[in-house]
């Protein structure tokens, strides 16, 4: 085990994985001698050199399209988009090609593409540099979505998309490169799979990325009420571990789905489907989503906190669902 | 940048049966969606099978090729299989995709057709990555792209040349410009009259050829080809050239002359190897029309291979959606 920046372990399951094997390299803009918009890969132009730490021009159709060609025929490109938001302009590429040619065109096909995309707010950015548009990625069958909380998890789970032979978005949240946690570089953390962050008996809260942090802490302020929540960490987006979710909504009798995208058709609005379907009759209270505002995100220092989830939220969520 | 662009008698021939397989193939496509056998849509390739057949013979087996929504004729002049080919139209589980692609979504990687595909300019991306693919695996493979005049004026046509210019990638850019992006006339979508001018741009050469004549589009990707494979980088390949039929099956073409047709048919690209042939003395009369009997016999074979085999059982739907396979950890791929 060792302490390792969030940005740190991505970048040593980069590095790990390029060490490893000749085919996988990284391709996306300014990641050379800039390091990457957020630095994940400062330092590994010089490592690798120029042909495997690929600066592109700005395209991101392209470079995601030319990926999926690299990934068809033999090589395990790691993209970068420099925010998620710029996801947008790669749609196309990501959702009409390189998550549908396995299945349109047979076993012969196999994409194992990694886009790793730093999303979310909290910084100011305003309405194009900020957003968490991972539950655009839930209705494309065929893309798996990874979203790792602490470094540890990040190291795992890049390790284990690179490992993967189908396209795999690895969501990073902006607030999360700068913080530290330990990491056990043995570990690949497989795709799929949630955990429990927190044992609790009362209600259970899911989120991920940064909002398993801020659901941990809101955990810590319901317990000085007498409150035990759940904590699961879901990990991977998809495919999504219904089964822990279940399994603790049965024990808990109460669910709020944590999010930083926006509410309407988001990540939440998934998993209270799931519940409402699979465990309805062990609920004992609405399930409630905790969850952007349907708006786009607002630069002012006064407005972006309105509009994103908080602590305050979630621990006030909980407090309506237990009397 | 001059190379041979006379085919011999084996090439001639070789040749002259993908002209015939596509044609036939094509024009009895057409019957089989009108009767029903064959659902959705098609689009036939009528009129540019020079295009195809020209660019493929320049190529080595394992060289790729990027198709397009109109990629029957691609995928046979690359050696493609009309019986599997068929039968992914009929919806059959003995189909490239065992039905689950269709016209449009369609790939045979074991003779270096890396996919049609069903959104205007999307292929050019992919293509230009398994150009990448093959400079950084060094494997000495060229990989044509192919697209039309309206993919053209897709963003993705100009990232994708850029990318390629400036990393010096073995690619080939064919746009086979048929004068309609469905029923747009290119002069009212692109600014300039010629595409291959729009190499300039890219820092690439831009080539202009008669897409009605394999002899012509054989030496010019050839020319490429020979370019590329030296790492001397990209080209862009103007093949002007005239679709017969409508965009899709059910177009009308109300956009255009039928003396306009009528010229263009003037210069049918069979007619023109099958005459040339003939006085060049390199095929006889009688070899013509065996030709002629082969291709027709292919296309009825791989109509009743379509007719006679199964539909997918409705387990097939959800499988596939993911490559089951997980790659062995990096630390034993590198030592394997």
């Amino acid at each position: 085990m060792r302490e390792l920046t969030y940005w740190q372990a991505l970048q040593a399951a980069l590095r790990e994985a390029m060490q490893g094997d000749p085919h996988v390299f990284l391709m996306g803009e300014d990641i050379g001698a800039y390091g990457g918009a957020f630095g994940v890969t400062r330092g590994m132009l010089d490592e690798f050199g120029p042909e495997r730490v690929r600066c592109t021009p700005i395209s991101e159709a392209t470079i995601v399209g030319a990926a999926t060609g690299a990934a068809l025929t033999g090589m395990r490109p790691v993209v970068e988009i420099m925010f998620m938001d710029f996801l947008t302009l790669a749609m196309d590429q990501l959702a009409n090609h390189a998550a549908k040619f396995r299945y349109m065109y047979g076993p012969q096909a196999r994409v194992p593409l990694v886009l790793r995309t730093p999303a979310g707010g909290g910084r100011c950015y305003g309405a194009t540099h900020s957003q968490s548009l991972e539950a655009w990625l839930l209705h494309v069958p065929g893309l798996k979505v990874i979203a790792p909380a602490t470094p540890g998890d990040a190291k795992g789970l890049l390790t284990a998309a690179i490992d993967d032979d189908n396209p795999v978005v690895c969501v990073e949240h902006k607030l999360l490169y700068a913080t530290s946690g330990l990491v056990d570089d043995a570990e690949v953390i497989p795709i799929g799979r949630a955990l429990v962050r927190r044992s609790g008996a009362d209600v259970t809260l899911v989120a991920y990325s940064y909002y398993v942090g801020v659901a941990l802490q809101a955990a810590d302020v319901l317990a000085a009420d007498g409150i035990d929540a759940e904590v699961i960490d879901l990990r991977t987006l998809v495919p999504m571990d219904t089964e822990l979710v279940l399994t603790s909504v049965r024990k808990t009798g109460r669910l709020v789905c944590i999010e930083e995208g926006t509410r309407t058709g988001g990540v939440g609005a998934e998993i209270a489907a799931r519940v409402a379907e699979y465990a309805y009759e062990y609920l004992d209270a609405p399930i409630r989503r905790v969850a952007a505002a349907d708006v786009p995100i607002p630069f002012s220092p006064a407005l972006e906190p309105l509009a994103l989830p908080s602590q305050d939220d979630i621990v006030r969520t909980v407090r309506e669902l237990i009397r | 940048m001059t190379s041979p662009s006379l085919l011999n008698a084996g090439e001639t021939r070789r040749a002259l049966y993908l002209l015939a397989l596509i044609r036939v193939f094509e024009e009895r496509v057409l019957t089989l969606v009108s009767d029903g056998s064959i659902r959705g849509t098609t689009h036939p390739y009528v009129g540019q099978e020079a295009v195809a057949v020209g660019a493929c013979l320049a190529l080595r087996r394992d060289d790729w090729v990027v198709s397009t929504h109109r990629g029957h004729g691609h995928l046979l002049a690359k050696g493609g299989d009309p019986n599997r080919l068929m039968a992914e139209l009929f919806g059959k589980a003995t189909g490239y995709g065992g039905g689950k692609g269709g016209t449009q979504h369609m790939a045979d990687f074991a003779v270096g057709y890396l996919g049609s595909n069903g959104i205007t300019g999307g292929g050019i991306p992919v293509g230009t990555g398994a150009a990448l693919s093959a400079q950084m695996r060094a494997s000495g493979q060229v990989v044509v792209v192919f697209f039309g005049d309206g993919a053209a004026n897709q963003g993705t046509f100009h990232e994708s040349l850029n990318l390629a210019a400036l990393w010096r990638l073995p690619a080939v850019y064919v746009c086979e410009n048929n004068l309609y992006a469905m029923s747009t006339p290119v002069r009212e979508a692109c600014a300039v009259e010629h595409i291959a001018d729009r190499a300039a741009a890219y820092a690439m050469p831009g080539v202009q050829t008669d897409g009605m004549d394999v002899v012509a589009v054989d030496g010019a990707v050839r020319a490429a080809v020979e370019r590329a494979r030296a790492g001397r980088g990209p080209t862009l390949i103007e093949c002007k050239t005239y679709r017969f039929l409508g965009h899709s099956k059910s177009d009308q073409r109300v956009y255009r002359h039928r003396d306009e047709e009528a010229a263009w048919r003037a210069r049918d690209p069979i007619a023109r190897l099958r005459n040339s042939a003939r006085e060049q003395g390199l095929l006889s009369a009688a070899e013509l029309d065996a030709i002629a009997r082969e291709a027709l016999a292919a296309v009825e074979g791989a109509v009743a291979f379509a007719q006679q085999s199964p539909f997918p059982t409705a387990a097939a739907l959800t499988e596939g959606v993911f490559s089951e396979a997980v790659a062995a950890p990096a630390s034993v791929r590198c030592a394997s």
